[in-house]
């Protein structure tokens, strides 16, 4: 039963649902599209258990069905292969990208149905803290002509054909089929970010992700390049990602290859990454991002796609491990982006940047897991962040669905209005904060412990300087996620978007819990947020379930030893930690607060200021680089050589074809006497050439 | 003749009863919208008795030797029946213009897909020439099927001017049957093999005569001069037809002479010097002629005389070295033939279903196309950047595929003459986009007063699908014009 076609179905089934959704459903029955959500439900269920079933077989019972890759193209020598790389990594993925993708799409069948009768959906999720905001403007209402029409069949073909890229690319045995579904992915997420187009902001910022992660692919499609180029000569077949893995660093040893090749190849796929999981100097795109509807958030910037920077550097880990440096770089970006993304997160008032800044810090864990060696811990952190983040987005959407705002200024008192959002949120936030036992302390614990032992007793600086880095940042996320929950659920409620000048239209707040199918996926996520990291890793034998499982599991695919076991005197420093953040966020953020935030305000201005307006890199970035650097400089240049070079040479070339055709055009006079003769003179000259030619 | 003759004939048999059949239905039936329906049914009997003798696997030749069905035949028969289907769904509703004579007018299409079939299958110079001339003369009468000036002019020109590219072509051969004592393909070429060609000049003389009687049928320069006045005068689907299976049957019958006969594989010549050289001709002629076309039949005549000099690459690219495939050439032709039918015929279905609606074939007519129409005016889009030669489209991976076994056989230079031409061809190529896209409609267009055609638009539809989907997986095609080149080199 468990054969190679059914972990294809795994990725084609959604593939299916996008294109019965897109080529049937809406362009011929639009007025039924409200069965497109059913559809691309059940298509990613499917998925889901068949998912669940690879997970078992691979990882416990061992079994891998995949055969041999297939052949796409032949072109000569050349040959490009499509196949399934099946291994732990693979697994695991499916399981979180199937998962959290069904629990979105179910939440979104509710979230997205009638955006008309659902207050303002269009414009539920207004721009925030983008400080360009313009002042209403009564033109930007004015709704196309499709926003008329149920915009449900779109949304649910562009989820089934993320959700399809995101299985490819984690299923990919090529780095060329790798990089297919890389692009389409991103891809998606531009069209899904831009999912209401009509809306400037979230048209700029669909715009912004997209250019933004390219220059990260860029880097990565460079990288590919140049190892091709330098394998080509090698005989080994240089696209396989498990032939990569296996012989590259041998060439390394054996001196074919430079140790700083492989480090070059290694960055560049780095730089990918960096731009796909929004690490620093690449993240200004996610907190764009969220002007997406918000379960796309929890789907895409959250839980899946943004970790495909992660997954990129565990597919290739062999190679980053066999380069020192190239290994420094992914600790140092990782530990920085950890911290630096936390403190964004301390001064945003919009309850989906919050979350944001939150997952780029937490991809910054995984990086800086990775870049220590701790592989196995890193995917284990991907997995059980996957679960909670996509609650905590889930439940800024239910919270957004009663108050029509994201802001959280005006938000407050909601924990009675919305019991259920409530205790999951809490959990989310527990969970994300790492206390115990919830998911999240387990698998953060772990990159503590790691980047702390192998800093002590390794004697590795870097790993020193990473886990300060991560324990500040551990106090600053428990600190904003309890900000923000004391911010939306206690003390008065502020008025929602009737009080927000920025959310708009002005819908009606309706206080109370969200509607069935929005709470029952955050039920059932609120669940894994509490015990897999429990279950999936414990730290003794546990019913069967070996002590590290997973971590275990994972490591032993790229052969690397057993990492550090449960150390507690650590945990219990890092909770301590966590549970002073949770004290100063209660002591500011209480109803009748004993310190007041207003007053650390005031007194930090600058700091605060330069927190809330990201570090200023957004005017770096559109004031040096785009305006001064490229418009000035390259866009110059190239301009000046288009108009006297290019240009020039199309011209000649013009001018030689105008004339040259005219000669010929001569010949072309519709006499057949000119047209025999020509044919003539052509047979005579060619016959003479061959025969005296010699 | 025995029974095995006719088995091995009856594809071509098949579609000749079938013609016969359309004209007797259309005597009989009052309403002819039924012809078009009776072609394409009747299609699916020669169809059957080509997959019949394809899953009969291995080669096999009748009529003491004349006649050979081996893969390389039996692609091509899959080719010349798919594009007439594809042409006959075309001209379901164009059809009308031809008033009393729509039966005669699908079976003279059938008549000349019979004789490119034969012509796939021809193994001796007579056989190959009496196929030749069953092709030749029904399109004649095709491109005069309009009664009016232009199109009387095509028919003329095209039957005076097949009648000069016949005798040089019979010149040829009589020099070569001279020469050689056989009119069969394989013992004019043991014969060649046994004496060489350096040593007779007339032997060459008349290899180059055949090659110029085939050159006129690809339309390669310097034999393509009949080819603008013909498109253009010749009714939208007769062009489309003559562009793509009349070219399919002419490399058919070139590569078949070339590799049986005349040692083409042996190399030991300077033939692929001169076919590059004629290659980049025809390709840098076609394409730079096309730039100042207003006519989009006409351009799209100097377009197929540009595709064929990209198709010559293919012959051209015929002795690898070391480490190359050296049927990587002829793989390739036989691929960027089966992807140029289903692009082009995507353009001339999109053609003919404008001119249904518009009565013209100028350029400016499509203006404005993708508001009204966008189905046909992404049809279009995907056809016209296949003929550039840009993905994902088949185009895009014939041409990577041509210009790659150059640059194995060390023709670098045709593949960036190659290379360079395609970029030429985007300008008139994407004008047609532009245009579609971008200008705003020259009159308005009312959906309900007139229709494009539905059997055009689901030709152009399925033109467009297979352009697409083969230019994403292209392996089947591949492997198919794999084993066809494996039974023609062996």
């Amino acid at each position: 039963m468990f054969n190679e076609q059914l972990v294809w179905a795994i990725f084609f089934l959604p593939l299916i649902s996008f294109a019965l959704i897109s080529l049937i459903i809406r362009p011929f029955f639009n007025q039924i599209s409200v069965v497109s959500g059913p559809i691309a439900v059940l298509s990613i269920g499917a998925s889901f258990v068949i998912s669940i079933i690879t997970f078992i077989e691979t990882t416990i019972n061992h079994n891998n069905p995949v055969g041999d890759p297939k052949n796409w193209l032949t072109i000569g020598n050349f040959e490009l292969q499509v196949g399934i790389l099946l291994d732990p990594l693979t697994a695991t993925m499916l399981v979180v990208v199937t998962g959290v993708s069904l629990m979105v799409q179910i939440y979104s069948t509710f979230y997205m149905k009638n955006p008309e009768s659902h207050h303002g959906t269009e414009n539920q999720d207004g721009k925030r803290e983008t400080h360009s905001a313009k002042p209403p403007d009564d033109k930007q209402e004015v709704q196309p002509a499709e926003l008329g029409q149920p915009v449900y069949a779109r949304y649910f073909a562009y989820m089934s054909l993320f959700t399809a890229s995101m299985l490819g690319l984690v299923m990919a045995s090529n780095v060329v089929q790798l990089f297919v579904f890389w692009e389409l992915v991103g891809l998606c997420s531009y069209l899904l970010i831009g999912f209401w187009f009509h809306r400037p902001a979230a048209a700029a910022a669909a715009k912004k992700a997209f250019i933004v992660t390219r220059v990260g692919d860029f880097g990565f499609l460079l990288a590919l390049m140049y190892l091709f180029s330098k394998t080509y000569q090698e005989n080994i077949n240089y696209l396989d990602i498990q032939t990569i893995n296996d012989q590259l660093p041998g060439l390394v040893q054996a001196g074919t290859l430079g140790a700083g090749a492989l480090t070059l190849i290694a960055i560049g796929f780095f730089v990918g990454a960096i731009g796909k999981s929004g690490q620093f100097p690449l993240h200004t795109w996610l907190p764009d991002a969220m002007e997406g509807p918000t379960p796309v958030s929890a789907l895409i910037h959250a839980a899946t796609m943004v970790t495909a920077g992660v997954f990129l550097v565990g597919r290739f880990f062999p190679i980053f491990q066999a380069s020192q440096d190239a290994m420094m770089v992914v600790a140092l970006v990782g530990g920085i982006t950890a911290l630096f993304a936390a403190t964004m997160g301390l001064v945003s008032n919009d309850i989906k940047r919050v979350l944001a800044y939150s997952t780029v810090s937490q991809l910054g864990y995984m990086m800086l897991a990775l870049g220590i060696g701790a592989y196995g811990v890193a995917i284990f952190h991907l997995f059980t962040h996957a679960f909670f983040k996509a609650l905590l987005f889930l439940g800024s959407g239910s919270v957004n669905h009663a108050t029509g705002t994201f802001d959280m200024r005006f938000m407050g008192g909601l924990r009675k209005k919305m019991p259920l959002t409530y205790i999951t949120f809490l959990i989310g936030s527990l969970s994300l904060a790492g206390i115990f036992p919830l998911a999240g302390f387990w698998s953060k614990d772990e990159i503590l412990l790691n980047s702390f032992m192998s800093g002590t007793d390794g004697g590795e600086i870097i790993s020193l300087i990473v886990f300060v880095l991560a324990i500040m940042a551990v106090f600053m996320t428990a600190f904003y996620m309890f900000r923000a929950l004391f911010m939306t659920f206690e003390g008065e409620f502020r008025g929602g978007s009737e009080k927000d000048p920025e959310a708009k239209p002005h819908g009606p707040v309706h206080l109370g819990e969200s509607p069935f199918l929005m709470v029952v996926p955050m039920v059932i996520l609120a669940v894994p947020a509490v015990i897999i990291g429990f279950i999936a890793n414990p730290p003794g034998n546990l019913l069967g379930i070996e002590a590290h499982w997973m971590v275990h599991t994972l490591d032993h695919m790229y052969h690397l030893p057993k990492g550090e076991a449960f150390n507690i005197p650590l945990a219990a420093v890092s909770t301590l930690v966590a549970l002073s953040g949770i004290a100063l966020a209660i002591a500011m953020y209480k109803p009748k607060p004993i310190i007041s935030a207003e007053s650390i305000g005031k007194t930090l201005k600058p700091l605060h200021t330069i927190l809330y307006k990201k570090y200023y890199f957004d005017e770096l970035y559109e004031g040096v680089f785009v305006r001064q650097i490229y418009y000035r400089g390259i866009a110059l240049a190239s301009d000046w050589s288009d108009r006297n070079i290019v240009d020039r040479i199309v011209n000649i070339v013009g001018w030689l074809g105008a004339n040259f055709g005219g000669l010929i055009r001569q010949f072309q006079n519709g006499q057949i006497q000119m047209y025999a003769t020509v044919t003539s003179i052509g047979i005579i000259v060619i016959a003479a050439m061959f025969i005296f030619g010699d | 003749m025995n029974l095995q003759d006719i088995y091995l004939i009856s594809p071509e048999l098949g579609i000749g009863v079938v013609a016969a059949l359309v004209i007797i239905v259309d005597l009989l039936v009052s309403n002819k919208k039924v012809l078009p329906i009776v072609t394409l049914v009747g299609l699916l009997i020669p169809l059957f008795f080509v997959i019949q003798i394809d899953i009969d696997a291995g080669s096999k030749t009748g009529f003491s030797g004349t006649f050979q069905v081996d893969d390389f035949a039996i692609f091509f028969k899959y080719l010349i029946l798919g594009s007439t289907a594809v042409v006959v769904l075309s001209s379901t509703e164009y059809a009308k213009k031809f008033e009393g004579h729509q039966g005669e007018y699908y079976a003279l299409i059938l008549f000349s897909a019979t004789g490119m079939m034969l012509l796939a299958s021809a193994m001796e110079l007579i056989t190959l020439y009496v196929a030749l001339e069953l092709t030749a003369l029904p399109s004649a009468a095709l491109a005069a099927f309009i009664r009016e000036r232009k199109s009387a002019e095509s028919g003329i020109k095209f039957l005076v001017l097949s009648a000069v590219s016949s005798a040089v072509l019979l010149y040829g051969m009589v020099l070569v049957y001279g020469l050689t004592g056989s009119t069969h393909l394989s013992e004019i070429g043991s014969s060649i093999t046994a004496y060489g060609l350096e040593t007779s000049p007339a032997l060459l003389f008349g290899i180059v005569l055949i090659t110029a009687g085939f050159g006129f049928k690809i339309s390669a320069v310097p034999f393509q001069m009949w080819a603008p006045d013909v498109y253009e005068g010749a009714p939208t689907p007769v062009t489309g037809f003559l562009s793509v299976a009349s070219k399919a049957a002419g490399f058919a019958v070139i590569l078949r002479v070339f590799y049986t006969s005349f040692g083409l594989d042996d190399a030991n010549i300077d033939w692929a010097n001169m076919i590059a050289v004629l290659s980049a001709v025809s390709m840098s002629v076609g394409n730079l002629i096309a730039i100042r076309q207003n006519n989009i039949k006409r351009m799209l005549a100097y377009s197929t005389v540009a595709q064929a000099g990209y198709l010559m690459v293919g012959l051209a690219a015929i002795t690898a070295l070391p480490g190359g495939d050296d049927n990587a050439g002829p793989i390739g032709v036989l691929f960027y033939l089966a992807g140029y039918a289903m692009t082009n015929l995507a353009a001339f279905s999109v053609v003919i279903a404008v001119s249904n609606i518009k009565n013209n074939d100028s350029i400016e007519s499509f203006s404005g196309l993708a508001k009204g129409y966008p189905l046909i005016a992404v049809a279009m889009t995907l056809a016209m950047i296949s003929l550039i030669g840009i993905p994902p489209t088949v185009g895009f991976m014939a041409k990577i595929y041509l210009f790659s076994a150059a640059m194995d056989t060390g023709l670098e230079w045709l593949a960036i003459v190659g290379v360079i031409n395609s970029v030429i061809s985007a300008y008139y190529y994407l004008r047609v986009v532009k245009v579609m896209f971008l200008s705003d409609p020259e009159y308005k267009m009312e959906k309900s007063k007139t229709s494009y055609g539905v059997g055009a638009v689901s030709a152009a539809v399925i033109a467009m699908v297979g352009t697409f989907v083969f230019g994403i997986y292209p392996a089947p095609i591949l492997r198919i014009a794999h084993t066809a080149v494996e039974s023609l080199i062996g």
